[in-house]
Protein backbone atom coordinates (compact mmCIF):
# COMPACT_ATOMS: atom_id res chain seq x y z
CA UNK A 1 0.00 0.00 0.00
CA UNK A 2 1.44 3.96 -0.73
CA UNK A 3 2.46 5.47 2.12
CA UNK A 4 1.55 9.27 1.04
CA UNK A 5 4.31 10.67 2.37
CA UNK A 6 5.96 12.32 -0.68
CA UNK A 7 4.41 13.27 -3.40
CA UNK A 8 7.05 12.84 -5.76
CA UNK A 9 7.22 8.89 -4.67
CA UNK A 10 3.53 8.77 -6.22
CA UNK A 11 4.38 10.80 -9.51
CA UNK A 12 7.73 8.27 -10.31
CA UNK A 13 5.50 4.95 -9.60
CA UNK A 14 2.53 6.33 -11.97
CA UNK A 15 5.86 7.14 -14.27
CA UNK A 16 6.88 3.87 -13.91
CA UNK A 17 3.98 1.93 -14.26
CA UNK A 18 2.93 4.28 -17.36
CA UNK A 19 -0.79 4.89 -15.80
CA UNK A 20 -2.39 7.87 -14.82
CA UNK A 21 -1.82 8.75 -10.92
CA UNK A 22 -5.71 8.42 -10.69
CA UNK A 23 -5.00 4.67 -11.56
CA UNK A 24 -2.71 3.97 -8.94
CA UNK A 25 -4.31 5.79 -6.19
CA UNK A 26 -8.12 3.72 -6.47
CA UNK A 27 -5.75 0.70 -6.90
CA UNK A 28 -4.41 1.35 -3.61
CA UNK A 29 -7.74 2.71 -2.07
CA UNK A 30 -9.64 -0.65 -3.32
CA UNK A 31 -6.91 -2.55 -1.26
CA UNK A 32 -6.82 -0.12 2.04
CA UNK A 33 -11.02 -0.03 2.04
CA UNK A 34 -11.36 -3.58 1.50
CA UNK A 35 -13.65 -2.80 -0.61
CA UNK A 36 -14.48 -3.17 -4.63
CA UNK A 37 -13.97 -0.91 -7.40
CA UNK A 38 -17.44 -0.08 -8.05
CA UNK A 39 -18.25 0.91 -4.54
CA UNK A 40 -15.25 3.17 -4.60
CA UNK A 41 -16.16 5.06 -7.51
CA UNK A 42 -19.92 5.42 -6.34
CA UNK A 43 -18.66 6.79 -2.88
CA UNK A 44 -16.87 9.37 -4.21
CA UNK A 45 -19.43 10.50 -6.62
CA UNK A 46 -21.95 10.15 -4.30
CA UNK A 47 -19.41 12.93 -3.00
CA UNK A 48 -19.36 14.75 -6.56
CA UNK A 49 -23.35 14.70 -6.62
CA UNK A 50 -23.28 16.68 -3.57
CA UNK A 51 -20.72 19.03 -4.40
CA UNK A 52 -23.08 19.91 -7.94
CA UNK A 53 -26.11 19.95 -5.60
CA UNK A 54 -24.47 22.49 -3.97
CA UNK A 55 -23.37 24.56 -6.76
CA UNK A 56 -27.41 24.37 -8.36
CA UNK A 57 -28.12 25.23 -4.63
CA UNK A 58 -26.03 28.03 -4.20
CA UNK A 59 -26.47 29.81 -7.39
CA UNK A 60 -30.03 29.71 -7.10
CA UNK A 61 -30.50 31.32 -3.83
CA UNK A 62 -29.59 34.91 -2.27
CA UNK A 63 -30.16 33.79 0.99
CA UNK A 64 -28.54 35.74 3.86
CA UNK A 65 -26.27 33.38 5.95
CA UNK A 66 -27.35 33.28 10.03
CA UNK A 67 -24.94 35.78 10.63
CA UNK A 68 -26.51 38.31 8.17
CA UNK A 69 -22.76 38.90 6.86
CA UNK A 70 -23.05 37.25 3.34
CA UNK A 71 -25.60 35.83 0.81
CA UNK A 72 -26.46 36.66 -2.85
CA UNK A 73 -23.04 37.43 -4.25
CA UNK A 74 -22.56 33.79 -6.41
CA UNK A 75 -26.01 35.31 -8.70
CA UNK A 76 -24.45 38.65 -8.57
CA UNK A 77 -21.19 36.42 -9.98
CA UNK A 78 -23.30 34.86 -12.71
CA UNK A 79 -25.60 37.08 -13.60
CA UNK A 80 -22.44 39.58 -14.48
CA UNK A 81 -21.00 36.13 -15.61
CA UNK A 82 -23.75 35.49 -18.47
CA UNK A 83 -23.37 38.81 -20.23
CA UNK A 84 -20.09 38.16 -21.78
CA UNK A 85 -18.24 40.87 -20.93
CA UNK A 86 -16.24 39.75 -17.72
CA UNK A 87 -12.26 40.14 -18.39
CA UNK A 88 -12.05 36.32 -16.98
CA UNK A 89 -14.10 34.59 -19.56
CA UNK A 90 -16.94 32.60 -19.56
CA UNK A 91 -15.18 29.96 -18.00
CA UNK A 92 -13.46 31.50 -15.11
CA UNK A 93 -16.22 33.38 -14.52
CA UNK A 94 -18.72 30.66 -14.39
CA UNK A 95 -16.29 28.77 -11.55
CA UNK A 96 -15.98 31.89 -9.69
CA UNK A 97 -20.00 32.43 -9.64
CA UNK A 98 -19.88 28.51 -8.34
CA UNK A 99 -16.96 28.43 -5.85
CA UNK A 100 -19.18 31.18 -4.28
CA UNK A 101 -22.41 29.18 -4.37
CA UNK A 102 -20.90 26.22 -2.44
CA UNK A 103 -19.19 28.44 0.10
CA UNK A 104 -22.60 30.44 0.62
CA UNK A 105 -24.36 27.02 0.99
CA UNK A 106 -21.74 26.16 3.59
CA UNK A 107 -22.04 29.83 5.68
CA UNK A 108 -26.15 28.94 5.27
CA UNK A 109 -25.89 25.81 7.01
CA UNK A 110 -26.50 23.65 3.58
CA UNK A 111 -25.00 20.28 2.39
CA UNK A 112 -21.39 20.13 1.51
CA UNK A 113 -18.44 17.95 0.96
CA UNK A 114 -15.50 19.05 2.92
CA UNK A 115 -12.95 19.28 0.59
CA UNK A 116 -10.76 18.68 2.08
CA UNK A 117 -12.44 21.47 5.26
CA UNK A 118 -15.88 23.18 4.81
CA UNK A 119 -13.64 26.52 4.72
CA UNK A 120 -12.19 25.47 1.78
CA UNK A 121 -15.18 23.52 0.48
CA UNK A 122 -15.98 25.58 -2.80
CA UNK A 123 -12.76 25.49 -4.83
CA UNK A 124 -12.81 21.73 -5.95
CA UNK A 125 -16.37 21.29 -7.12
CA UNK A 126 -16.11 24.91 -9.01
CA UNK A 127 -12.88 23.91 -10.63
CA UNK A 128 -14.18 20.19 -11.36
CA UNK A 129 -17.66 21.25 -12.90
CA UNK A 130 -15.80 23.88 -14.75
CA UNK A 131 -13.83 21.46 -16.20
CA UNK A 132 -16.65 19.04 -16.69
CA UNK A 133 -18.39 21.68 -18.85
CA UNK A 134 -15.73 23.02 -21.13
CA UNK A 135 -15.08 19.51 -21.87
CA UNK A 136 -18.08 17.47 -21.96
CA UNK A 137 -16.45 14.85 -19.65
CA UNK A 138 -18.58 12.21 -18.17
CA UNK A 139 -19.12 12.02 -14.51
CA UNK A 140 -16.72 9.23 -14.20
CA UNK A 141 -13.82 10.99 -15.75
CA UNK A 142 -14.00 13.56 -13.51
CA UNK A 143 -14.52 11.24 -10.38
CA UNK A 144 -11.75 9.74 -11.13
CA UNK A 145 -9.71 12.68 -11.20
CA UNK A 146 -10.94 12.82 -7.52
CA UNK A 147 -8.65 10.62 -6.67
CA UNK A 148 -5.06 12.28 -7.80
CA UNK A 149 -6.63 15.27 -6.21
CA UNK A 150 -6.94 13.44 -2.61
CA UNK A 151 -3.61 11.62 -2.52
CA UNK A 152 -1.91 15.17 -2.90
CA UNK A 153 -4.60 16.29 0.29
CA UNK A 154 -3.29 12.81 1.93
CA UNK A 155 0.09 13.99 1.00
CA UNK A 156 -0.14 17.41 2.67
CA UNK A 157 -1.86 16.26 5.60
CA UNK A 158 0.62 13.62 6.36
CA UNK A 159 3.72 15.98 5.87
CA UNK A 160 1.73 19.24 7.02
CA UNK A 161 -1.69 19.97 7.68
CA UNK A 162 -5.01 20.26 6.52
CA UNK A 163 -6.62 22.44 9.41
CA UNK A 164 -6.47 26.24 9.56
CA UNK A 165 -6.30 26.05 13.22
CA UNK A 166 -2.54 24.55 12.75
CA UNK A 167 -1.40 25.65 9.45
CA UNK A 168 -3.56 28.87 8.61
CA UNK A 169 -5.71 29.18 5.53
CA UNK A 170 -2.65 28.34 3.18
CA UNK A 171 -3.48 24.94 4.94
CA UNK A 172 -6.75 25.17 3.96
CA UNK A 173 -7.57 27.04 0.67
CA UNK A 174 -4.17 26.71 -0.42
CA UNK A 175 -4.59 22.87 -0.29
CA UNK A 176 -7.51 22.65 -1.48
CA UNK A 177 -6.37 25.27 -5.04
CA UNK A 178 -3.65 22.72 -5.91
CA UNK A 179 -5.74 19.13 -4.78
CA UNK A 180 -8.10 21.09 -7.55
CA UNK A 181 -5.22 21.81 -9.41
CA UNK A 182 -3.77 18.30 -9.94
CA UNK A 183 -7.28 16.83 -10.62
CA UNK A 184 -7.46 19.45 -13.64
CA UNK A 185 -4.53 18.50 -15.44
CA UNK A 186 -5.05 14.72 -15.52
CA UNK A 187 -8.26 15.83 -16.83
CA UNK A 188 -6.47 18.11 -19.44
CA UNK A 189 -4.53 15.14 -20.59
CA UNK A 190 -1.18 16.24 -18.65
CA UNK A 191 1.56 13.97 -17.68
CA UNK A 192 2.37 13.59 -14.00
CA UNK A 193 5.15 15.44 -13.91
CA UNK A 194 3.24 18.37 -14.90
CA UNK A 195 1.02 17.52 -12.10
CA UNK A 196 3.97 17.71 -9.33
CA UNK A 197 4.68 21.17 -11.35
CA UNK A 198 1.33 22.14 -11.42
CA UNK A 199 0.35 21.27 -7.61
CA UNK A 200 3.65 23.51 -6.47
CA UNK A 201 2.99 26.60 -8.79
CA UNK A 202 -0.71 26.24 -7.01
CA UNK A 203 0.61 26.13 -3.59
CA UNK A 204 3.45 28.21 -3.66
CA UNK A 205 0.80 30.97 -4.72
CA UNK A 206 -0.78 30.64 -1.27
CA UNK A 207 2.21 30.35 1.17
CA UNK A 208 2.16 32.64 4.64
CA UNK A 209 -1.82 33.01 3.81
CA UNK A 210 -3.15 33.36 8.01
CA UNK A 211 -6.46 32.14 8.81
CA UNK A 212 -8.03 35.65 10.27
CA UNK A 213 -12.25 34.86 10.52
CA UNK A 214 -14.18 38.08 11.43
CA UNK A 215 -16.08 37.25 14.44
CA UNK A 216 -14.57 33.59 14.44
CA UNK A 217 -17.02 32.65 11.33
CA UNK A 218 -16.34 30.87 7.90
CA UNK A 219 -17.81 33.62 5.83
CA UNK A 220 -15.37 36.73 5.51
CA UNK A 221 -13.03 36.52 4.15
CA UNK A 222 -13.33 32.97 3.78
CA UNK A 223 -15.68 32.76 0.77
CA UNK A 224 -14.21 35.24 -1.35
CA UNK A 225 -10.71 33.21 -0.83
CA UNK A 226 -12.47 30.69 -2.13
CA UNK A 227 -13.64 32.30 -5.26
CA UNK A 228 -10.07 33.44 -5.56
CA UNK A 229 -8.72 29.80 -4.98
CA UNK A 230 -10.39 28.56 -8.43
CA UNK A 231 -8.74 31.61 -10.06
CA UNK A 232 -5.32 30.29 -8.81
CA UNK A 233 -6.36 26.66 -9.87
CA UNK A 234 -6.99 28.08 -13.53
CA UNK A 235 -3.55 29.59 -13.27
CA UNK A 236 -1.00 27.27 -12.33
CA UNK A 237 -2.96 24.48 -14.58
CA UNK A 238 -2.51 26.14 -17.61
CA UNK A 239 0.75 26.92 -16.75
CA UNK A 240 2.07 23.28 -16.09
CA UNK A 241 0.54 22.15 -19.14
CA UNK A 242 2.13 25.08 -21.11
CA UNK A 243 5.22 23.09 -19.74
CA UNK A 244 6.41 25.94 -17.15
CA UNK A 245 8.10 24.18 -14.33
CA UNK A 246 8.02 24.91 -10.27
CA UNK A 247 11.56 25.79 -9.34
CA UNK A 248 11.08 24.23 -6.00
CA UNK A 249 9.51 20.58 -6.31
CA UNK A 250 6.25 19.86 -4.43
CA UNK A 251 7.57 18.21 -1.42
CA UNK A 252 9.85 21.43 -0.71
CA UNK A 253 6.85 23.76 -1.04
CA UNK A 254 4.33 21.38 1.48
CA UNK A 255 8.34 21.24 4.21
CA UNK A 256 8.06 25.03 3.59
CA UNK A 257 4.08 25.11 4.00
CA UNK A 258 4.58 23.32 7.43
CA UNK A 259 7.52 25.44 8.59
CA UNK A 260 5.53 28.61 7.43
CA UNK A 261 2.47 27.34 9.40
CA UNK A 262 4.48 26.60 12.64
CA UNK A 263 5.87 30.28 12.93
CA UNK A 264 2.40 31.62 12.36
CA UNK A 265 1.64 33.29 15.37
CA UNK A 266 -1.93 31.61 16.85
CA UNK A 267 -3.69 35.18 16.52
CA UNK A 268 -3.46 34.05 13.20
CA UNK A 269 -4.73 30.48 13.28
CA UNK A 270 -8.22 31.09 13.13
CA UNK A 271 -8.27 32.46 16.82
CA UNK A 272 -9.92 35.73 14.94
CA UNK A 273 -7.22 37.55 17.44
CA UNK A 274 -5.51 39.49 14.80
CA UNK A 275 -5.48 40.11 11.22
CA UNK A 276 -8.79 40.83 9.33
CA UNK A 277 -10.71 39.86 12.38
CA UNK A 278 -8.89 42.39 14.29
CA UNK A 279 -9.84 45.38 12.18
CA UNK A 280 -11.96 48.13 12.80
CA UNK A 281 -15.11 47.01 10.69
CA UNK A 282 -13.97 43.34 11.56
CA UNK A 283 -14.59 44.24 15.49
CA UNK A 284 -17.85 46.22 15.12
CA UNK A 285 -19.32 43.17 13.20
CA UNK A 286 -18.22 40.79 16.21
CA UNK A 287 -19.20 43.19 18.50
CA UNK A 288 -22.69 43.35 16.73
CA UNK A 289 -23.07 39.65 16.49
CA UNK A 290 -22.81 39.20 20.19
CA UNK B 1 -6.11 8.01 6.55
CA UNK B 2 -8.31 7.23 3.20
CA UNK B 3 -9.54 9.45 0.53
CA UNK B 4 -12.37 9.94 2.26
CA UNK B 5 -10.66 11.91 5.22
CA UNK B 6 -9.64 13.92 2.82
CA UNK B 7 -12.84 14.80 0.04
CA UNK B 8 -15.42 14.20 2.85
CA UNK B 9 -17.41 14.06 4.46
CA UNK B 10 -20.57 15.17 3.48
CA UNK B 11 -21.98 17.37 6.49
CA UNK B 12 -24.06 20.52 7.12
CA UNK B 13 -21.84 23.70 7.18
CA UNK B 14 -20.28 25.86 7.83
CA UNK B 15 -17.36 24.16 10.23
CA UNK B 16 -16.97 20.90 11.15
CA UNK B 17 -15.59 21.76 13.85
CA UNK B 18 -18.57 24.19 15.34
CA UNK B 19 -20.87 21.87 13.50
CA UNK B 20 -20.40 18.32 12.17
CA UNK B 21 -18.42 17.91 16.03
CA UNK B 22 -21.40 19.70 17.91
CA UNK B 23 -23.39 17.43 16.29
CA UNK B 24 -21.34 14.52 17.20
CA UNK B 25 -21.46 15.49 20.73
CA UNK B 26 -25.20 15.65 20.96
CA UNK B 27 -25.46 12.45 19.19
CA UNK B 28 -23.15 10.99 22.22
CA UNK B 29 -24.74 12.25 25.04
CA UNK B 30 -27.63 10.98 23.80
CA UNK B 31 -26.27 7.23 23.47
CA UNK B 32 -24.99 8.00 26.73
CA UNK B 33 -28.10 8.69 28.40
CA UNK B 34 -29.90 6.31 26.63
CA UNK B 35 -33.87 7.47 28.10
CA UNK B 36 -35.85 9.95 25.92
CA UNK B 37 -35.06 13.03 26.18
CA UNK B 38 -37.14 15.57 27.53
CA UNK B 39 -35.01 18.11 28.39
CA UNK B 40 -31.43 19.43 27.86
CA UNK B 41 -29.78 22.08 29.48
CA UNK B 42 -26.70 22.95 27.27
CA UNK B 43 -23.62 25.23 28.53
CA UNK B 44 -20.82 26.36 26.01
CA UNK B 45 -17.42 27.35 26.50
CA UNK B 46 -14.38 29.20 24.71
CA UNK B 47 -15.11 30.03 20.82
CA UNK B 48 -18.26 27.55 21.40
CA UNK B 49 -19.74 29.96 23.53
CA UNK B 50 -18.19 33.24 21.50
CA UNK B 51 -19.45 32.13 17.44
CA UNK B 52 -22.12 29.60 18.45
CA UNK B 53 -24.30 31.47 16.90
CA UNK B 54 -22.80 32.04 13.29
CA UNK B 55 -21.81 28.97 13.38
CA UNK B 56 -25.07 26.69 14.34
CA UNK B 57 -23.46 25.15 16.92
CA UNK B 58 -26.83 25.32 18.99
CA UNK B 59 -28.32 23.95 16.32
CA UNK B 60 -26.12 21.23 15.57
CA UNK B 61 -26.01 20.32 18.97
CA UNK B 62 -30.09 19.79 19.01
CA UNK B 63 -29.93 18.07 15.99
CA UNK B 64 -27.79 15.39 17.76
CA UNK B 65 -29.68 14.85 20.41
CA UNK B 66 -32.49 14.62 18.03
CA UNK B 67 -30.88 11.59 16.44
CA UNK B 68 -29.87 13.37 13.05
CA UNK B 69 -27.02 13.07 11.46
CA UNK B 70 -23.90 15.82 10.50
CA UNK B 71 -25.45 15.88 6.71
CA UNK B 72 -29.07 15.99 7.64
CA UNK B 73 -30.58 19.29 6.32
CA UNK B 74 -32.66 19.31 8.89
CA UNK B 75 -30.28 20.37 11.28
CA UNK B 76 -30.69 24.04 10.57
CA UNK B 77 -33.93 23.98 11.85
CA UNK B 78 -33.50 21.68 14.26
CA UNK B 79 -34.38 24.28 17.17
CA UNK B 80 -37.96 24.16 15.92
CA UNK B 81 -38.02 20.44 15.44
CA UNK B 82 -37.26 20.23 19.23
CA UNK B 83 -39.86 22.50 20.12
CA UNK B 84 -42.23 20.47 18.16
CA UNK B 85 -41.07 17.15 19.75
CA UNK B 86 -41.64 18.70 23.37
CA UNK B 87 -38.15 19.24 23.92
CA UNK B 88 -36.74 22.01 26.79
CA UNK B 89 -33.33 23.49 25.89
CA UNK B 90 -31.89 25.82 27.54
CA UNK B 91 -28.40 27.46 26.29
CA UNK B 92 -26.07 29.00 28.61
CA UNK B 93 -22.53 30.65 27.50
CA UNK B 94 -19.76 30.59 29.85
CA UNK B 95 -16.26 32.56 29.54
CA UNK B 96 -14.29 30.51 31.83
CA UNK B 97 -10.86 30.39 30.94
CA UNK B 98 -9.23 26.78 30.84
CA UNK B 99 -11.45 24.66 28.85
CA UNK B 100 -10.77 23.47 25.45
CA UNK B 101 -12.01 26.34 22.91
CA UNK B 102 -14.83 24.36 21.16
CA UNK B 103 -16.18 22.95 24.44
CA UNK B 104 -20.01 21.82 26.12
CA UNK B 105 -21.18 20.57 28.57
CA UNK B 106 -24.29 18.69 27.95
CA UNK B 107 -27.20 18.02 30.47
CA UNK B 108 -29.92 15.73 29.57
CA UNK B 109 -33.18 14.83 31.45
CA UNK B 110 -36.19 12.64 30.92
CA UNK B 111 -39.58 12.74 32.50
CA UNK B 112 -38.60 11.16 35.08
CA UNK B 113 -35.73 11.82 37.38
CA UNK B 114 -33.36 10.00 34.87
CA UNK B 115 -30.22 12.46 34.18
CA UNK B 116 -26.91 12.78 32.80
CA UNK B 117 -24.29 15.77 32.21
CA UNK B 118 -21.79 14.61 29.76
CA UNK B 119 -19.01 17.22 28.79
CA UNK B 120 -17.16 17.42 25.24
CA UNK B 121 -14.85 18.99 22.76
CA UNK B 122 -14.55 19.48 18.90
CA UNK B 123 -11.33 19.11 18.30
CA UNK B 124 -11.22 19.37 14.73
CA UNK B 125 -12.43 18.11 11.25
CA UNK B 126 -15.76 16.55 12.77
CA UNK B 127 -13.63 14.62 15.76
CA UNK B 128 -14.45 15.25 19.06
CA UNK B 129 -13.46 13.94 22.31
CA UNK B 130 -15.55 13.09 25.49
CA UNK B 131 -13.73 14.61 28.71
CA UNK B 132 -16.29 13.62 31.42
CA UNK B 133 -19.60 11.80 32.36
CA UNK B 134 -20.80 13.06 35.13
CA UNK B 135 -18.59 13.96 37.80
CA UNK B 136 -15.86 10.88 36.45
CA UNK B 137 -13.39 12.96 34.35
CA UNK B 138 -12.44 9.86 31.09
CA UNK B 139 -11.39 10.61 27.84
CA UNK B 140 -12.49 9.20 24.47
CA UNK B 141 -13.18 9.98 20.76
CA UNK B 142 -15.31 7.49 19.29
CA UNK B 143 -13.74 7.36 16.42
CA UNK B 144 -14.22 3.29 16.84
CA UNK B 145 -17.36 1.71 17.79
CA UNK B 146 -17.87 2.38 21.55
CA UNK B 147 -18.91 0.98 24.34
CA UNK B 148 -19.61 2.85 27.72
CA UNK B 149 -20.70 0.55 30.64
CA UNK B 150 -21.50 2.09 33.87
CA UNK B 151 -20.88 -0.70 36.74
CA UNK B 152 -19.53 -1.60 40.51
CA UNK B 153 -16.07 -1.36 40.96
CA UNK B 154 -15.40 -5.14 41.48
CA UNK B 155 -13.39 -8.06 40.43
CA UNK B 156 -14.21 -9.71 37.44
CA UNK B 157 -16.54 -6.87 35.76
CA UNK B 158 -14.13 -5.87 32.73
CA UNK B 159 -13.31 -10.11 32.53
CA UNK B 160 -17.01 -10.88 31.83
CA UNK B 161 -17.48 -8.19 29.12
CA UNK B 162 -14.28 -8.72 27.63
CA UNK B 163 -15.21 -12.71 27.39
CA UNK B 164 -18.17 -11.96 26.01
CA UNK B 165 -16.35 -9.68 23.41
CA UNK B 166 -14.12 -12.00 22.17
CA UNK B 167 -16.67 -15.33 21.74
CA UNK B 168 -18.58 -12.95 20.03
CA UNK B 169 -15.57 -12.56 17.54
CA UNK B 170 -15.27 -8.50 18.46
CA UNK B 171 -11.96 -7.02 18.59
CA UNK B 172 -10.98 -4.65 21.37
CA UNK B 173 -9.01 -1.88 19.72
CA UNK B 174 -8.24 0.23 23.05
CA UNK B 175 -10.46 0.44 26.42
CA UNK B 176 -10.03 2.30 29.49
CA UNK B 177 -11.45 2.30 33.03
CA UNK B 178 -12.53 5.06 35.19
CA UNK B 179 -13.92 4.85 39.05
CA UNK B 180 -15.24 7.26 41.82
CA UNK B 181 -13.86 5.09 44.30
CA UNK B 182 -12.60 2.04 45.15
CA UNK B 183 -15.22 -0.46 45.06
CA UNK B 184 -17.84 2.12 44.25
CA UNK B 185 -19.29 3.30 40.90
CA UNK B 186 -17.09 3.05 37.89
CA UNK B 187 -17.19 3.15 33.71
CA UNK B 188 -15.32 1.02 31.26
CA UNK B 189 -15.07 2.59 27.51
CA UNK B 190 -14.30 0.17 25.56
CA UNK B 191 -13.72 0.88 21.47
CA UNK B 192 -14.32 -2.19 19.39
CA UNK B 193 -13.49 -2.75 15.45
CA UNK B 194 -16.52 -4.81 14.70
CA UNK B 195 -20.38 -3.17 15.24
CA UNK B 196 -22.46 -3.89 18.24
CA UNK B 197 -25.68 -5.75 18.14
CA UNK B 198 -28.66 -5.33 20.19
CA UNK B 199 -28.31 -9.02 22.06
CA UNK B 200 -24.72 -8.40 23.38
CA UNK B 201 -26.23 -5.05 24.63
CA UNK B 202 -28.67 -6.46 26.41
CA UNK B 203 -26.55 -9.47 27.66
CA UNK B 204 -23.90 -6.90 29.46
CA UNK B 205 -27.30 -4.94 30.70
CA UNK B 206 -28.05 -8.34 32.73
CA UNK B 207 -24.89 -8.74 34.79
CA UNK B 208 -24.94 -7.85 37.96
CA UNK B 209 -22.19 -5.65 38.25
CA UNK B 210 -23.38 -3.60 35.47
CA UNK B 211 -25.62 -0.75 36.40
CA UNK B 212 -25.79 0.70 32.15
CA UNK B 213 -25.22 0.22 28.74
CA UNK B 214 -24.42 2.66 26.00
CA UNK B 215 -23.11 2.07 22.68
CA UNK B 216 -21.70 4.95 20.23
CA UNK B 217 -21.30 3.92 16.40
CA UNK B 218 -18.08 5.09 15.02
CA UNK B 219 -18.15 7.70 12.24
Amino acid sequence: MLKFDEFQKIIILAKENNCRISELIIEDQIHALEISEEALIDRMTNNYMVMKDAIMTGSNTSEKSTSGLIGGDAVRMKTYADLGKSICGENLSNAIASALAVAEVNACMGRIVAAPTAGACGIMPAALWSVQQSLKLSDEAVVRAMFTASSLGMVIATAATLAGAQGGCQAECGSATAMATVALIELMGGSPNQIGHGAAIALKSVLGLVCDPVAGLVEVPCIKRNAIGVAQVFAATDMALAGIESVIPIDEVISAMKAIGDEMPTSLKETSESGLADTKTGRRIERDLM
Amino acid sequence: MNVFDIIGPIMIGPSSSHTAGAVRLGQIATAIFGYAVKEANITLYGSFAKTHKGHGTDKAIIGGILGMKVDDAGIKTAIQAAAQAGLVVTFTTDRAKGYHPNTVKIQLKDKDSNEVTVMGSSIGGGNVRVSRINDLKVSFTCEYHTLIISHYDREGAVAQVANLLASSHINIAQMKLYRYDKGGEAVMVIEVDQKIGTHIMEEIKGYELVKSVATVKAI
